[in-house]
């Protein structure tokens, strides 16, 4: 596993979120996460335009093996989609703190953010995973 | 050679174990005490249940009561459990069994057996031995496909076990090595009710030896290069009877079984060494430059070879009309009595209410098992569900009312949401090849 970013934040459900300018954040899910679902064949991506609230469902991720719901790690309107996803939904296995992103949104109440996780308490959580 | 085989076959299990016989009472009858290791006669305690392992499965009939399936212990290990280790793959509970699910990334597994050679542990399956004068008479009563198809020694014959109603037991792949001794394998999870079920079954037969041959490994080598490089790694006798097998045949060689058959649409080997032998045969099978493969591609390659799986395409709620696989009814000779004949000869006269058919996702997505089929001809399940990776896109087995034929369109429930499908014959892949 690929470690996790200093400068990114992360939930208990394996999202992580990069703070952009303008009050835009980029979201994504994490190597560990695509570590744990396989080979990714296909990204249910949000609409463009929808709002997201904090926790709630926003993509569909399915691998070869199952399908799995990512959440939303703040609220916001989406207001951009990885487009490349729905030809090569695999950059996800090969970059998915990167090229794997899957959407950007603007934060509704960027204070949210505060409560999220950072890269060492994330790192913990996912080494629970694996016990 | 396969005469020579077989003689070589009885001896080896001598050394191997003591062939228990099954008891030949006709008068009360009781029902044999199975212990892991070994198949004990009859001891006169009638109702004794026999020790558990394995997976899900169901007990069968009237005997549930017998059986307790709380009890399973978990994590059976096979042979080749630290090969799997050493190779780096993610291991997984698999019907009681320590299995790797893939050794880093099950499309590139599967792509490796479609246009190469893969191999995978099997040894997870049930092998038995059967043996006996009247091993034979037997097998015609206990399974529905007929022997008698098995003209040549050595020929391998897969069939359904089934319930007196009808409903699918298991399935097997039987190879005749001569009149009196048969190798079946059958799966894993079904593993305690199929041996319960062939003993109460066997009772009825004076002379039936049925022996698991739980000391050994079973490699299966898969690909279209597959026969080449386990030809390269197999000892001079060996490889010559390996060579010499046809599609579907296989035969006993030295402390070796080698089959010629499968279960990806690929060519291949399976081969069965003793327990000590495993890691060895997989590591020159290794060195020959065949790749290990884990229980992910072995699904997504069995269902775009359009192969049923235990508890998913079949179960003992559906028959085998119902299940596209009625080509292995054996209704000839009309005067053979197997178990369930009646109940398939009723619901083939009534109207057989369901049939298996193949689904291609028009769109994007994947089919997932369980979601529902809607059809002009009424609502119908998904039973094996998942992404093609030779087709690169959805593909599907699903039960639906028999009204709905292939070429029609219908829609499949993807989060509640209907996504366009088509119904379609399978296999969806033989041979490396779209169908």
């Amino acid at each position: 596993m690929s470690d996790n970013p200093e400068q990114l934040r992360y939930t208990e459900s394996h999202e992580w979120l990069r703070q952009l300018d303008h009050g835009i954040a980029e979201v994504g899910i994490t190597d560990h996460a695509q570590s744990l679902l396989g080979d990714i064949v296909y990204v249910e991506l949000p609409e463009v335009g929808s709002t997201l609230t904090a926790g709630t469902e926003a993509v569909v991720v399915e691998s070869v093996k199952a399908a799995s719901d990512a959440y939303s790690p703040v609220s916001g309107e989406v207001i951009e989609v990885n487009e490349s996803l729905n030809e090569t939904p695999e950059i996800i296995n090969q970059d998915a703190f990167g090229k794997g992103w899957i959407y950007r949104l603007k934060l509704a109440d960027s204070s949210e953010i505060d409560a999220l996780l950072n890269a060492a308490a994330y790192t913990l959580k996912a080494a629970e995973d694996d016990d | 050679m396969v005469q020579t085989a077989v003689g070589e076959i009885q001896s080896t299990e001598r050394q191997r174990r003591q062939l228990p016989t099954i008891a030949q009472a006709k008068g009360p009858q009781q029902l044999p005490t199975l212990e892991s290791a070994a198949l004990q006669p009859a001891k006169g305690q009638s109702s004794q249940a026999p020790e558990q392992r394995g997976g899900d499965s169901q007990a069968t009939g009237q005997d549930s009561a017998r059986y307790d399936l709380r009890n399973i212990p978990m994590s059976n290990k096979t042979p080749l459990y630290p090969a799997h280790l050493a190779a780096g793959g993610k291991v997984v509970d698999f019907a009681g069994w320590q299995l790797p699910v893939h050794y880093g990334s099950q499309l590139e597994e599967h792509h490796q057996v479609r246009n190469d050679a893969g191999m995978f542990d099997v040894s997870h399956m049930c092998r038995l031995h059967l043996s006996g004068q009247d091993s034979g008479d037997f097998l015609r009563h206990l399974v529905a496909n007929n022997i008698d198809k098995l003209t040549e020694p050595g020929k391998a014959l897969y069939t359904p076990m089934l319930l007196p109603q009808g409903g699918v037991i298991d399935d097997l792949i039987i190879y005749r090595l001569d009149n009196s001794n048969y190798r079946v394998v059958v799966n894993a999870a079904t593993r305690e009710k199929d041996l319960a079920w062939m003993f109460k079954q066997a009772i009825a037969f004076d002379d039936v030896n049925l022996a698991l041959l739980d000391d050994t490994a079973m490699i299966a080598v898969q690909g279209p290069q597959a026969r080449e490089k386990t030809l390269q790694v197999l000892s001079d006798t060996d490889a010559v009877v390996a060579a010499g097998l046809d599609p579907f045949f296989g035969a006993v060689t030295g402390d070796l079984f080698i089959g010629r058959t499968g279960y990806t649409g690929e060519d291949g080997f399976e081969i069965v060494t003793p327990a000590t032998g495993g890691i060895a045969m997989w590591d020159k099978l290794l060195a020959a430059g065949v790749k290990p493969c884990g229980l992910g591609a072995r699904d997504t390659l069995r269902l775009e070879a359009g192969m049923c799986l235990y508890g998913h395409d079949l179960d003992e709620t559906s028959t085998p009309l119902e299940s596209g696989i009625a080509w292995t009814i054996g209704w000839q000779p009309q005067d053979r009595d197997f178990i369930g004949r009646s109940a398939l000869a009723q619901q083939k006269s009534t109207g057989i209410p369901r049939r298996l058919v193949g689904l291609l996702l028009e769109g994007k997505g994947v089919l997932r098992d369980g979601q529902t089929v809607q059809t002009t001809a009424g609502d119908g399940l998904i039973t094996s569900g998942g992404f093609s990776p030779t087709l690169n896109r959805s593909i599907a087995l699903a039960r639906v009312p028999w009204d709905c034929r292939p070429g029609s369109d219908c829609s499949v429930l993807i989060r509640k949401r209907p996504q366009p499908a088509r119904v379609v014959k399978f296999p969806f892949v033989r041979n490396g090849k779209a169908v």
